[in-house]
């Protein structure tokens, strides 16, 4: 566990391979919910929270039960009903004790369920952090830190993508690329731009 | 015979999961960078779709409503399951090929929107067409934004060199370059759409 | 309609006639850098800019044509954005290499978000990318200074790979007389420009200073041998940034609204280029961290101003 690696893992999950420009997560919810700042904020939190929680309980789930007892083939079908738990009842939680919040974020906790960013980042953590059905050292925390930093990748790509695009509403677009055509395009522009960190190193 | 005809044709063109409906686009781009990828993520998302709508479609009554979600989630899970040890044991140069995209089939959103929005209301034998007019609608975009990411990203198609002297464009076969061309594409649709409305 | 009564800092909205002399007395600052170019490095970069400029101009007028817009091929813009893009390549690139970045630069960078002043990235900078994306080979050989074409490496990609760049006087590359692309090596004749440009108030100091600055003061802290001893002139002075600091960064359509948004914007464009100029695998970022704050401007501008969006 090394500073740079963390390094290494933050540069990578915000801007290299950020996990909407460069692996295409979570791109539904990117189109359909950054045409205003403020719901893509408000959703790019949820994701975010919902991330960091799911990425702590797969580790878990991985590590004490699928690989202990080989049911590693288990992957995907355990962690989707993890995730999907979990959702559910973080959702009541807040419901219940925190009112203001759900009403702000509350509402995106549903369709983070099926939200490719979620099960993406916990199967890319068992691809990363596990060789041979071994954990890493330290590979917890990489995966925790991984899980924040995909986060702060989405809401990066939501805020600038929903300020854009709240500026488009005022621009004459051909017609034919209204909304999404020319949301994929920007996006497009954006992963150019973003190319620019290739191939860091400290 | 004439309904499940209707339900395996409107998948193709009228509901084109891709280009109509805007969904699963996720592996679409991801997977999309060569032909053989394109096919091989169709051929198991149609799997996927077929084996969920046939179980869906022949267990709707006994789930009760308000847990359906996760239940189809389960059933769409064991799908994926089976096709992933499937492409492990039969492709796995295909399986590396895709990676993290075999198991987000679960989260595709054609395949659990198939199940809520057709098997759950429909009977087996139109769910089996739907299932396969969509598989066949996602394969067919698939196809044809692979195709032309192929060709313009590394001049080939299927592997094979097309022209002679052609610089590949190597952007066009980045995530960039996905996004560029499914744009594009979209917006080439539109027009038409456009133009026959 | 109070909010019109706001009395809000530049730029004020133009008429259509003033947009138009701006741009082409944008383009005529520029002249001196293209001109030095081709002088350095031969008439295959005067072929580079006419390709890159012929095809702005054409590509506009047929995409002008196709989305029934009023053909205005003239307006200036179409031409500032083939010399800009021109300006970003190796004078030793094939020919059809700025035909289609310019054909992308106004295409996919401008008439598809539907012309002039509407475009959210600079196009020229787009275009570049693109190619630099496409055709990384061509993008990064470079011929040194001569009529005999021998390839050579930039200041800036001798500095990444063997730590010192001191063959180059500070005099030699303050005029040029070094590997590079076509408008960014002569900095004499950039500067001329925008002097120029600043004379007759076109820019403000803003977005070039603190860019510049900020650049300068990264360079210098994070150098090679331990904190504060990094190169900064040699930083400033080499590769894009004195050209994309004055030319490209301050573009009104892609750049904050107010003075305090133009600052984060030009400290922002610093940051991200010392960063990649540092530790990215590309030695040059100019172009890539003012794609990134363009993107970034409708956000800044959002916390940055109190007035109503326009485009």
């Amino acid at each position: 566990m090394t500073i740079a690696q963390f390094l290494m893992i933050f540069i990578s999950a915000v801007f290299v391979s950020n996990v909407i420009l460069s692996r295409f997560l979570g791109l539904c919810s990117f189109i359909a919910i950054s045409k205003e700042t403020k719901p893509a904020l408000a959703m790019s939190f949820a994701v975010m929270f919902v991330i960091v929680m799911s990425s702590a309980i797969t580790w878990f789930i991985y590590r004490f039960l699928l690989v202990p007892f080989g049911l590693e083939y288990l992957r995907t079908i355990s962690f989707i009903l993890v995730i999907a738990t979990s959702v559910q009842f973080v959702e009541m939680v807040v419901r219940k004790f925190a009112p203001p919040l759900y009403r702000i974020f509350g509402i995106y906790l549903p369709l983070i369920t099926v939200n490719c960013a979620v099960l993406g980042v916990a199967v890319l953590n068992v691809d990363m952090f596990f060789v041979k059905g071994k954990a890493v050292g330290g590979s917890f925390w990489y995966s925790l830190f991984q899980g924040v930093c995909v986060g702060l990748g989405y809401t990066l790509a939501m805020l600038l993508m929903s300020g854009i695009r709240e500026r488009l509403e005022l621009c004459s677009i051909p017609k034919a690329l209204k909304d999404f055509p020319i949301a994929f395009i920007i996006a497009s522009i954006m992963s150019l731009s973003f190319m620019g960190f290739n191939g860091f190193r400290f | 015979m004439s309904n499940p005809i209707r339900e395996f044709t409107k998948g193709i063109i009228k509901e084109n999961p891709t280009f109509v409906l805007a969904l699963g686009l996720c592996p679409t781009l991801a997977v999309s960078v060569s032909v053989v990828n394109g096919i091989g993520m169709s051929v198991a998302a149609t799997f996927v779709l077929l084996g969920s709508n046939i179980i869906i479609a022949l267990i709707k009554n006994l789930i009760p409503e308000r847990i359906r979600i996760p239940c189809y989630i389960v059933v769409i899970a064991t799908f994926v399951t089976i096709i992933e040890l499937l492409m492990k044991a039969y492709s796995p140069a295909l399986n590396r090929a895709l990676g993290i995209y075999v198991p987000l089939i679960v989260v595709n959103c054609i395949v659990l929107g198939r199940a809520e929005a057709f098997a759950s209301k429909n009977s087996v034998l139109n769910s089996v067409f739907d299932a396969l007019g969509m598989g066949a609608g996602f394969g067919l975009a698939l196809v044809l934004i692979s195709a032309i990411r192929e060709l313009l990203g590394s001049g080939k198609i299927l592997g094979v060199m097309m022209f002679r002297g052609f610089e590949p464009m190597f952007a066009i076969g980045m995530p960039s370059g996905a996004l560029l061309v499914i744009g594009l594409l979209l917006a080439f649709f539109n027009l038409f759409k456009k133009d026959k409305a | 309609m109070t909010d019109r009564l706001i009395v809000a800092v530049s730029p004020h909205i133009h008429n259509k006639e003033t947009v138009r002399k701006i741009m082409w007395l944008v383009s005529l600052s520029l002249v001196p850098a293209g001109a030095a170019g081709v002088i350095i490095f031969g008439w295959s970069a005067f072929w580079v800019i006419f390709w890159s400029v012929i095809t702005a101009v054409v590509a506009e007028g047929i995409l002008q044509v196709l989305t029934k817009k009023k053909v205005a091929i003239l307006d200036g813009s179409a031409v500032l954005t083939g010399l800009l893009l021109a300006y970003n390549l190796p004078s030793n690139v094939p020919f059809w290499l700025p035909i289609v970045g310019s054909f992308f630069a106004i295409a996919i960078g401008k008439q598809i978000f539907g012309g002039l002043g509407q475009n959210i990235f600079n196009p020229a900078l787009t275009g570049r990318v693109f190619l630099m994306a496409c055709w990384p080979k061509y993008m990064t050989t470079f011929v040194n200074p001569g009529y005999d074409a021998i390839t050579g490496a930039t200041p800036l990609a001798i500095l990444r790979h063997v730590k010192t760049a001191a063959q180059f006087s500070y005099w030699d590359i303050f005029i040029g007389w070094h590997g590079g692309c076509i408008g960014e090596v002569c900095i004499l004749a950039l500067l001329i420009g925008a002097a120029f440009l600043f004379v007759k108030k076109y820019i403000s100091w803003h977005i070039p200073i603190t860019y510049i600055l900020t650049v300068g003061l990264l360079t210098f802290i994070f150098g090679p041998n331990g904190y504060f001893s990094g190169d900064w002139l040699f930083h400033i002075l080499t590769g894009g940034l004195i050209l994309g600091a004055f030319f490209m960064a301050t573009d009104y359509v892609t750049s904050p609204l107010t003075y305090k948004g133009q600052i984060i914007f030009g400290a922002g464009c610093g940051v991200i280029t010392a960063v990649i100029r540092l530790w990215g695998g590309y030695p040059e970022g100019v172009s890539y961290a003012i794609l990134m704050m363009n993107a970034a401007t409708p956000i800044i501008d959002r916390f940055t101003k109190n007035r109503i969006y326009g485009c």
